[in-house]
């Protein structure tokens, strides 16, 4: 779009407000511009995020990246790959870290898979 | 016993990169500089200073100062990443004892499209691949430098990128102190996925929080990049804002939320005239947020003179509102990726120019009416109308799509050149998933939904507890990968310059960048046009036998008169440490032995500046007894003064019945300062008094082996003092008096 500078037209209903009105204006609307961000954030995950998850149970870069991509497959990304390793470490008895492991070389999938089917618990 | 710096040692970078995987950082978080009100150093009191270090290295004319270093309040950053961070570690060292608390490590060009994190250490192209082990290392230096020179430095990378979270995470696990997160620079700058990046800073920010980082944003990068980058002035601070109010909503506090400022314009605009009014207005809009004051990188040019004189301008805008972190941009940033030397030159010019405006604020005020005000308030209205457009366009994303940012028109103007995005398009497109209702991550200062309370609601403020804590609480939980690659890594790179060294290197070689580079840098002047001068640089290296020479700079001095041409080149040749000669320093001998041999045999000079010279100062430190001259020793000193003709000074010395001549010059021009030396040689020939007189020749220009070649029997340079003089006058009357026995 190309529009030529008409601040003295379109910046007219500013001219009466204070500074701190200004300002206070200022934020309210970036406020308006942020929160849907926000919303979107605590809604939402990405392979990044969960990656990041997977380091911080003590999974390698490597593991996490092997983990996210089978979870991200086999969709099961929407209810974390923390919680798929979590899940299964449970049900199986598994140390947490064997269990990531086993995941991350392909093994027990389907199985991780199953627990998270409709209905399972 | 683990290993310490020596201040009389270079680090050793073997022992750096020792046992990483065993390596804690000692801290998290950032940390701001100490305020010491009323300081006082030497014979001053400052007003605006910081804590004093424990161990630096002064500005040049300390000297004169008792060798103070006074040290400016903000943090002062400097960006080091040459592409091998084993030699960044070096030139850290350097760096902090000039004064910077903030080390930038900018990251290898596309690590912000890899889909992870690199591991190992493999070498980087315009910057450093940022992998844990090369953050553990340079940490680990760090933590030795900053206990050397007494303050806590800062390290800082970058969190962004479509590994952004993962990045976050390892930053905070290896006590990274500052990093860069405003997902606007990955949509803008990097296209990667709007929604993705969002999303992703998500975690990042909360990740920055939990570990206290200082977060700097990026708008600056859309003054870098606008045609006109004044314009863009309502813009920035847009951006600011949405990724300050983006960053609270996250949980970063707000004191640790720092906007990254530029000036926006540089010289030949009237560039304080545009920006101090943008300084002081954003300034206002964003109370209790930081300013990270950045310098102007879009109108760097290949002149470091010029570049420096920028950033000064930069940091009279810095001083004149607030800055919290001065960033130093090194003056060579316009032509190649920043040499050591050149780091070390953009800390002092912060160092010194802050120090230069000690206490200014206390004797000036920003007018609070008429110019300054007029455009402060402008630039807002124009800021938010910028904001109310968006709104109306649909939000962020949409605007976004539209085209708004980096226009190069000043908004409410649209030039239709913004960089548009769409938020289905670019990397990493379609990867955001929606949690489902169990969606969980059993981790702390993870951001957003997570279903704790399906396994145990007494966790829902800690979910980290379902599986015992986690690394943040428990380091050892952390995997260390040591390398990936067999070739590309430092080990290799080390092995290959391992007679370079340092401490005990056998061979040595000028550097730039890189251990034994081998890199120089050559001024040069030619009286032709510019191409033929650049031609007969290029020639000109090639027959001094340098290797791939470039020229880095050029400058007119006049279309036809001259050339100033600056050139690189390497050397192809190593020198074996143990065959070079270092002259030794001047001999001196105790003070009650000097006094005890002039007072049983006295001793007379006749003093002056010869020929046509009338600086003083060097030689009267060298007599005065006030100044530790001479004179103090009981040595008897006719001092005849300035401009003396050498024919007064020998004919002086004869009716004097002198023992010796002391002739000091300043001037140097077309060797004037060694032919005055013969001159004076010749004459006391002539006279036949040449084997009765010792002739010492004295100035800042003077080299002793020059001085003798010329004829005199000793020379003395710059940082002489009384006592070398008084030694060699009675160490040569020895050995006279010994050849006629």
């Amino acid at each position: 779009m190309k529009r030529p500078d008409d601040y003295d037209k379109r910046g007219a209903h500013l001219k009466e407000l204070s500074d701190e009105q200004l300002h206070q204006r200022f934020w309210s609307l970036v406020g308006q511009l942020t929160d849907p961000l926000l919303a979107t954030g605590r809604e939402n995950t990405s392979p990044a995020i969960e990656r990041s998850v997977l380091l911080r149970m003590g999974f390698s870069s490597l593991e996490a990246k092997a983990i996210t991509d089978m979870c991200l497959e086999r969709g099961l990304l929407s209810h974390g790959a923390g919680h798929v390793v979590y899940k299964l470490s449970r049900e199986r008895q598994l140390p947490l870290r064997e269990a990531g492991l086993a995941l991350s070389r392909g093994e027990l999938v389907d199985e991780a898979v199953a627990l998270f089917k409709e209905g399972s618990k | 016993m683990s290993y310490q710096l020596k201040p009389d040692q270079q680090i050793d970078v073997r022992e750096i990169v020792k046992n990483l995987d065993q390596y804690r950082p000692r801290r998290r978080g950032w940390t701001w500089r100490k305020p010491a009100p009323g300081l006082k150093m030497g014979p001053f009191t400052y007003q605006d200073c910081a804590e004093p270090l424990k161990d630096s290295v002064p500005l040049p004319p300390a000297h004169n100062f008792d060798n103070i270093d006074p040290q400016p309040l903000p943090v002062i950053t400097t960006e080091i990443a040459s592409g091998r961070f084993e030699d960044d570690i070096r030139r850290m060292r350097m760096a902090a004892h000039h004064g910077a608390d903030h080390i930038m490590v900018i990251r290898t060009a596309g690590q912000s499209h890899m889909d992870g994190l690199i591991e190992g250490t493999p070498q980087g192209i315009g910057g450093v691949a940022i992998s844990r082990k090369q953050v553990r290392a340079q940490r680990k230096a760090l933590d030795l430098i900053e206990d050397e020179v007494g303050r806590p430095i800062n390290y800082h990378s970058y969190v962004s990128g479509v590994a952004g979270p993962d990045i976050a995470v390892m930053f905070a696990e290896e006590g990274v102190n500052g990093c860069h997160q405003d997902p606007q620079y990955n949509v803008i700058y990097r296209n990667i996925n709007m929604v993705r990046s969002f999303v992703d800073a998500c975690e990042s920010k909360r990740l920055i929080a939990w570990s206290e980082m200082a977060q700097i944003d990026g708008a600056h990068n859309a003054n870098a990049t606008a045609r006109d980058a004044w314009k863009v002035m309502p813009e920035l601070m847009v951006q600011h804002a949405i990724n300050a109010q983006f960053s609270l909503g996250c949980g970063v506090p707000r004191d640790l939320i720092c906007l990254s400022t530029v000036p926006p314009t540089a010289t030949p605009a009237p560039c304080v005239h545009i920006d101090l009014p943008y300084a002081v207005a954003l300034r206002e809009l964003f109370p209790g947020f930081r300013m990270r004051a950045q310098m102007n990188t879009k109108y760097i040019e290949s002149s470091t003179r010029e570049a420096t004189v920028t950033h000064v301008l930069n940091m009279l805008i810095s001083k004149l509102t607030s800055a919290d972190i001065q960033s130093t941009i090194t003056p060579d940033e316009g032509r190649n990726v920043p040499w050591h030397i050149y780091n070390i030159e953009a800390c002092d010019t912060a160092k010194q120019t802050y120090v230069g405006l000690d206490g200014l604020m206390e004797m000036v005020d920003l007018k609070d009416e008429g110019y300054l005000r007029d455009k402060a308030r402008e630039l807002k209205e124009r800021a938010v109308l910028f904001l109310e457009d968006m709104i109306a366009a649909g939000g962020y994303f949409a605007a976004v799509e539209a085209g708004f940012f980096v226009d190069s028109g000043l908004y409410p103007e649209r030039n239709g050149d913004g960089i548009v995005r769409r938020a289905d398009g670019g990397i990493g497109a379609g990867t955001v998933i929606k949690r489902a209702p169990d969606y969980l991550a059993p981790v702390t200062a993870h951001y957003g939904y997570n279903n704790v309370a399906q396994y145990d609601a007494a966790l829902a403020d800690n979910p980290a507890a379902l599986i015992g804590g986690c690394t943040l609480e428990k380091p050892e939980l952390i995997q260390f990968i040591d390398e990936l690659d067999e070739e590309d890594n430092v080990h290799v790179r080390m092995a290959e310059n391992e007679d370079f060294r340092q401490p005990g290197a056998k061979q040595l070689k000028p550097e730039m960048e890189w251990l034994a580079d081998g890199l120089v840098h050559l001024n040069l002047f030619y009286p032709v046009e510019a191409p033929l001068a650049e031609a007969a640089a290029l020639e000109t290296g090639r027959r001094m036998g340098l290797i791939d020479c470039e020229v880095i700079s050029r400058e007119i001095m006049h279309p036809r008169e001259g050339t100033r041409i600056e050139m690189k080149g390497h050397v192809p040749f190593a020198l074996n440490v143990d065959e070079l000669v270092v002259p030794k320093p001047p001999e001196t001998m105790s003070e009650d032995e000097l006094r005890a041999d002039i007072e049983q045999h006295p001793l007379r000079v006749v003093a002056g500046t010869v020929g046509n010279d009338e600086h003083s100062v060097g030689l009267r430190e060298i007599i005065d007894i006030k100044h530790g001259g001479i004179e103090k020793y009981g040595i008897e000193v006719h001092y005849l003064g300035t401009s003396v003709p050498p024919e007064k000074l020998v004919g002086a010395a004869v009716e004097l019945n002198a023992d010796g001549i002391l002739a000091s010059t300043i001037i140097s021009h077309d060797n004037i300062h060694y032919k005055n030396i013969a001159l004076i040689d010749r004459l006391a020939r002539e006279m036949g008094v040449r084997d009765r007189l010792i002739f010492l020749s004295g100035g800042t220009q003077v080299t002793p082996e020059l001085a003798r070649e010329a004829g005199a029997d000793e020379g003395f340079g710059r940082g002489s003092k009384g006592i070398h003089v008084a030694t060699a006058l009675v160490k040569k009357r020895r050995e006279r008096q010994g050849q006629q026995k």
